[in-house]
């Protein structure tokens, strides 16, 4: 054998290569690390670093009375905060036994809906801009503009709204703030006609998307999946539909389910999801009825502030609860809603104290991101962009 | 057929050109951008902003020195320490907010059983170092008197809800 005929027949081992994808990545969705091991531009495996967010909530939520605690969940998934307040304030009644009066209960529907909305138009739009369709974004951040200007009228904040309070909400609706949400939802669905047609049949959009990242049914429940995600993969769940909390047992509302469980499907879900929720956001501008927006009990909520500046009791009342809190009788549930990303889960123990005994929080995203190695396996480093993308998460929750 | 359908719409670019014709089309529309440090968004009446501390019209400050504020903020940036004035009035003598440990939720607006603490609507107080952000009583309450009027007409507004 020649030399010639010994360098052409040659094998030649090349070691795969690691790739550190984030924390800074732009596509990374926050403070995502991702270790990729690759073999040429193909990932072997993807291997999801978490922590960089970390604040520890859960520990912090054991030192504050349930009133201090709420402002807490909306630092975790910061684009969809009430809907996390939601599952608190939902834990923290369940334990007190109280029920919100039906406006609150009307009011915390309709922003849930406003929430998902906000959540799946930061999502969607983002992700088309993760591979490549920079209009999306540009036109959704005006329409989440107007969503977040409800926000601020509502709860006087634009993200980080504090508004459900256990028990109810913080303040009623500021007079006119329902016809303008009304006039809103009228005007809306021109535009998820316009991102669709920007998106749904562009080939551009199907290529990076279709059949990339695919999850079939019985995996994505045995990863622990919920929401968009799970019901890309066809699996009709949806916590609003299956125990219906609140008032969506009397809403009409229909759960969009996909088919191949791809991110193209992920997408599609969202989508249909956001044109459901503008029709849900209708149905309870139609029903809500004024009324009182807390529970009249003094104990759980504080009294009006006329009544406070008149009323001897009512302002002991008023600095009872904003000192020691309220007690909690002891006990322990799981609490869960249906936030845009997902099942949110609050675990609520309480000691007969003014504090959580302890609170743990089931993230949506975490259980998405453990199923990242699976997902990514054998596809193009390019694609892994489009799968997180598609998978929506945000680390202020997974990393608590 | 579906063939030649499929094959007509990939020819065609039907689905691109329906894109590029919709963003064409949005250039005629009206812009939604603002100019900004000229123009600003909307802001309610309830907008959590800088805080400031008021006084009552007569020049007094409103803050009785209570510490509902100190013992409701959940991330313990207000520091309160207080004594009886020379006539006999209870006030502070150190009210000092650390702005860059506030959450901005709003509970001490809430707490407040004088209207004293207020989280007001200027949301423009970037600074260049940190200490400066180390809010003391003198800069809330100069705070107070910038923003009084404004202040005050909020309040009003929102007193149905409160």
């Amino acid at each position: 054998m020649t030399d010639t005929e010994a360098a052409a027949t040659r094998e030649v081992e090349f070691d795969g290569h690691k790739l550190n994808f984030g924390p800074q990545h732009p596509s990374a969705h926050g403070v995502l690390r991702l270790i990729l091991q690759l073999d040429g531009e193909v990932v072997e495996r993807a291997d999801p670093h978490i922590g960089l967010l970390h604040r520890g909530t859960e520990k912090l939520i054991e030192y504050k009375s349930y009133i201090q605690a709420t402002p807490y969940f909306d630092r975790l998934d910061y684009t969809s905060p009430m809907s996390q307040e939601h599952a608190f304030a939902l834990a923290v009644e369940k334990l007190l036994g109280i029920e919100a009066p039906e406006r609150a209960k009307w009011i915390r529907t309709l922003f849930s809906e406003i929430t998902r909305v906000l959540n799946h138009l930061l999502n969607v739009t983002t992700y088309a801009l993760d591979v490549g369709a920079i209009t999306p974004a540009l036109w959704g951040f005006e329409e989440r503009e107007k969503l977040m200007e409800f926000y601020e009228a509502a709860s006087g904040a634009r993200f980080h709204a504090n508004y459900f309070r256990p028990g109810g909400v913080a303040k009623d609706l500021p007079a006119g703030l329902e016809a303008r949400i009304a006039e809103w939802a009228e005007t809306f669905p021109q535009f998820i006609d316009d991102l669709e047609q920007l998106l749904t049949e562009n080939r551009i959009w199907k290529q990076r998307t279709v059949d990339i990242g695919v999850i079939d049914a019985e995996t994505a429940l045995a990863w622990g999946f919920s929401g968009p995600p799970l019901r890309a993969s066809g699996v009709p769940w949806d916590l609003r539909r299956a125990q219906p909390y609140e008032m969506y047992e009397r809403l009409d509302f229909k759960v969009p389910v996909g088919r191949n469980g791809d991110s193209y499907d992920r997408y599609l879900v969202r989508v249909w999801e956001i044109r459901e929720s503008v029709n849900i956001i209708r149905q309870c501008l139609a029903q809500m009825k004024p009324g009182p927006v807390k529970v009249q009990d003094r104990k759980f909520t504080p009294p009006p502030r006329a009544e406070m500046k008149q009323s001897m009791e009512a302002l002991i009342h008023h600095f009872k609860l904003y000192t020691e809190g309220f007690h909690v009788p002891a006990g322990a549930t799981y609490t869960v809603v249906e936030t845009p990303k997902g099942e949110f889960g609050v675990y609520l123990v309480a000691d007969g104290s003014n504090r959580p005994y302890r609170c743990k929080i089931r993230a949506t995203g975490f259980a998405h991101l453990q199923a990242l190695n699976l997902l990514t396996k054998r596809h193009m480093l390019a694609d892994c962009c489009a799968i997180i993308g598609s998978l929506d998460v945000v680390f202020g929750e997974i990393d608590r | 057929m579906a063939f030649l359908d499929r094959t007509a719409r990939g020819l065609l670019m039907g689905e691109l050109l329906s894109g590029m014709a919709l963003t064409f089309g949005y250039i005629f529309r009206r812009k939604v951008t603002i100019n900004y440090p000229y123009e600003k968004g909307p802001l309610s009446p309830r907008f959590k902003g800088e805080h400031a501390l008021r006084r009552y019209p007569n020049g007094e400050e409103r803050c009785i020195a209570c510490k509902l504020c100190e013992a409701v903020c959940p991330a313990q940036a207000i520091t309160i320490e207080a004594e009886p004035r020379e006539d006999g009035s209870r006030r502070t003598t150190r009210y000092d907010i650390d702005m860059t440990k506030c959450i901005y939720c709003g509970l001490c607006e809430e707490a407040c059983p004088v209207d004293a603490i207020v989280e007001g609507p200027n949301f423009e107080f970037a600074t260049e170092t940190r200490e400066e952000l180390l809010y003391n009583k003198d800069k809330l309450l100069a705070n107070g008197d910038r923003w009084e009027p404004e202040i005050a007409r909020r309040l009003e507004l929102d007193a149905p809800y409160r």
